[in-house]
């Protein structure tokens, strides 16, 4: 895309100001967690018992746990791993969702033996799913990556393979069906690009689920190793303490609702933007 | 219309068949043996080899999955290793304040995502609809775990108005009980109501432009009538199936709300069953949780079928 047409896209999707809002939320974010050893004001696991369960003030802004440890530098370096597995996940569940999305609705041989499968998939919710994948994995980051990407993938099977089969009837395909384009380069070619948009809008908010997911899965116990510090992580060890200090669980929490609300608000306006039936009713 | 049914409940049996087998064989990856897990630390060489023979795990792979699915087909779901109780015991002993659960939350859900959604089509681009839209998002964002912990802050430990957890003393009537229920299910009736919201909205725009529509506003009548009556009346098959849907999801999706508000339903035990890798309770909880969501979803389609005439299941 040239710098002409990226400008233009910006400028539509933007149209909408919680659209914008929540671009500058989602990315502030980001760079924070990207860049946290220049941002945190502490280390993440600087102890300092001494210091414990510290309400919100001048030198802790978000107070401190159980262990004397700033609350706000382990959100910020807790936001690398929340979001880095969110990532791992849309990336992961992209790619193999899109695949057997494609291969589903272009081969009608296919059509039946991968949709039964995602239908068998789905008739399990989501964090019951995920957390018996953990549970037969091993619970490590990875693991989890792996166990949320297994969960999603049918989302992106079910959305890749309807668009598919619109786009695998329309002329420009049967043009270069015609013409002897190989069904590789179809594919790859003519329909990925096709069914593109639906897939971003799909990643956006598989994003946001992934990162709720995570938390969960902490929380339970059946997710990444309590010590490091993810925001789930942190609710899960902080809950015992929220009688004395709420801070502790308030605040991860805060930043896991942050990240999911622009998450989701922004691959709403991608939606708008990028379904035309949807541009016109509006 | 019943050959239709009949192909329905062939792929409903068949994603029943898949579960199952999905299962089975993941469990089978699990690391550990199950024999030796069974039996604990202390268990001698010989102890083990006599229970892998005794529960057929010395034989093949296939052979197992064969007699395992034998055993399912005819309603045994197997043993749980540490409730020294038959899996589906001890499934039926946790259903009551799920089932209880699950149905306050979708209540409550519906209360919110229902009016909610009816409000933001009728004002379609308006500032309620904004608010309603941004509303949803936000309940879809609120991790349930979170907001729970912070209502038994304020509910329970800072104004004292609801128990924090737990499902009432052993022999607790049945009105102690459900109001145990209260907290717990408007956590999970919240973060639930943004997808009845969005299907309400996306089926009243659509009713809203039918003729007919048009037709009763030429009549003259009463906007709140043609709302009430006119539109809801034929928007409300989509509305009922999403809440159907989120009703058999909910079942298994209450797992963490009934963590954090200990109380002794399905999730509950899932979660004990997945900390102490006790794979029968798994696999038996996972297969009636998915039996529950196949049920509802063709008995949603049964109703489809029969309520509206145009559509051919």
């Amino acid at each position: 895309m040239d710098r002409a047409a990226l400008a233009l896209f910006f400028r539509r999707l933007f149209r909408r100001k919680l659209v914008l809002f929540a671009f500058v939320v989602l990315a502030t974010i980001v760079l924070v967690a990207l860049f946290a050893p220049l941002v945190a004001p502490y280390s993440p696991t600087g102890m300092r018992v001494a210091n414990r369960l510290k309400p919100p003030g001048a030198l802790n802004w978000l107070g401190t746990d159980e262990f004397g440890r700033d609350v706000l530098s382990r959100i910020i370096y807790g936001g690398r791993a929340s979001l880095g597995i969110g990532m791992a996940v849309v990336v992961c569940s992209m790619l193999a969702g899109t695949t057997l999305g494609l291969l589903a609705g272009y081969f009608r041989a296919l059509d039946a033996l991968i949709m039964r499968g995602v239908d068998a998939m789905m008739s399990l919710p989501d964090i019951l799913l995920a957390i018996f994948l953990v549970a037969v994995l091993g619970a490590s980051a990875g693991n989890v990556v792996l166990a949320l990407a297994i969960v999603y993938t049918p989302r992106v099977v079910r959305v890749v393979r309807g668009s598919t089969l619109v786009v695998r009837e329309l002329p420009f395909v049967e043009a270069a069906r015609t013409l002897g384009v190989s069904t590789w380069r179809i594919l790859t070619r003519h329909i990925l690009l096709n069914v593109a948009s639906p897939i971003l809008v799909q990643a956006t908010f598989i994003f946001a689920y992934a990162v709720l997911a995570e938390a969960g899965l902490s929380f339970l116990g059946a997710g990444v190793p309590p010590e490091i510090p993810t925001w789930g992580t942190m609710i899960a060890a902080g809950q015992q303490f929220a009688d004395r200090a709420v801070w502790v669980v308030l605040f991860p929490g805060l930043a896991i609702v942050l990240s999911a609300l622009s998450l989701q608000l922004l691959g709403d306006g991608l939606r708008d933007m990028l379904d035309p039936r949807l541009r016109k009713a509006l | 219309m019943l050959t239709a049914l009949a192909r329905k409940l062939g792929g409903m049996l068949t994603v029943m068949f898949l579960v199952a087998t999905m299962v089975f064989f993941l469990t089978r990856l699990a690391p550990g043996d199950p024999a030796a897990l069974m039996l604990g630390d202390q268990a001698s060489e010989a102890d083990i080899a006599q229970l892998r023979r005794t529960y057929g795990l010395d034989q093949p792979v296939v052979v197992q999955y064969g007699l395992w699915l034998k055993e399912v087909l005819s309603g045994n779901l197997g043993q749980s290793i540490f409730l020294q109780r038959p899996v589906l015991t001890a499934i039926a002993e946790r259903a009551e304040p799920t089932f209880f659960l699950a149905l306050f939350s979708i209540l409550i859900a519906s209360l919110i995502g229902i009016p909610a959604g009816i409000v933001s089509a009728v004002w379609r681009g308006g500032r309620s609809d904004q608010a309603v839209s941004a509303g949803a998002m936000l309940a879809a964002s609120i991790p349930s775990f979170w907001l729970g912990l912070l209502f038994i802050q304020f509910f329970s430990v800072r104004l004292g108005w609801f128990p924090v957890a737990g499902y009432g003393d052993p022999g607790a009537g049945l009105g102690q009980r459900l109001y145990h229920l209260i907290l717990p299910a408007t956590v999970l009736g919240i973060v639930n109501s943004a997808l009845i919201t969005r299907f309400t909205r996306a089926s009243m725009l659509d009713v809203l432009s039918e003729d007919y529509v048009r037709t009763a506003r030429a009549k003259g009548l009463s906007e709140a009538r043609i709302v009430l009556r006119h539109a809801l009346g034929n928007a409300l098959v989509p509305i009922i199936t999403v809440v159907g849907l989120t009703a058999a999801l909910l079942v298994g999706g209450a797992i963490i709300t009934e963590t954090v508000f200990g109380l002794p339903g399905i999730g509950n035990l899932v979660v004990s069953a997945v900390l102490r890798r006790d794979y029968p309770v798994i696999q038996g909880a996972l297969i009636v949780i998915a039996g529950i969501y196949v049920i509802i979803n063709f008995a949603i389609d049964v109703i489809y079928s029969l309520v509206d005439p145009r559509v051919k299941t």
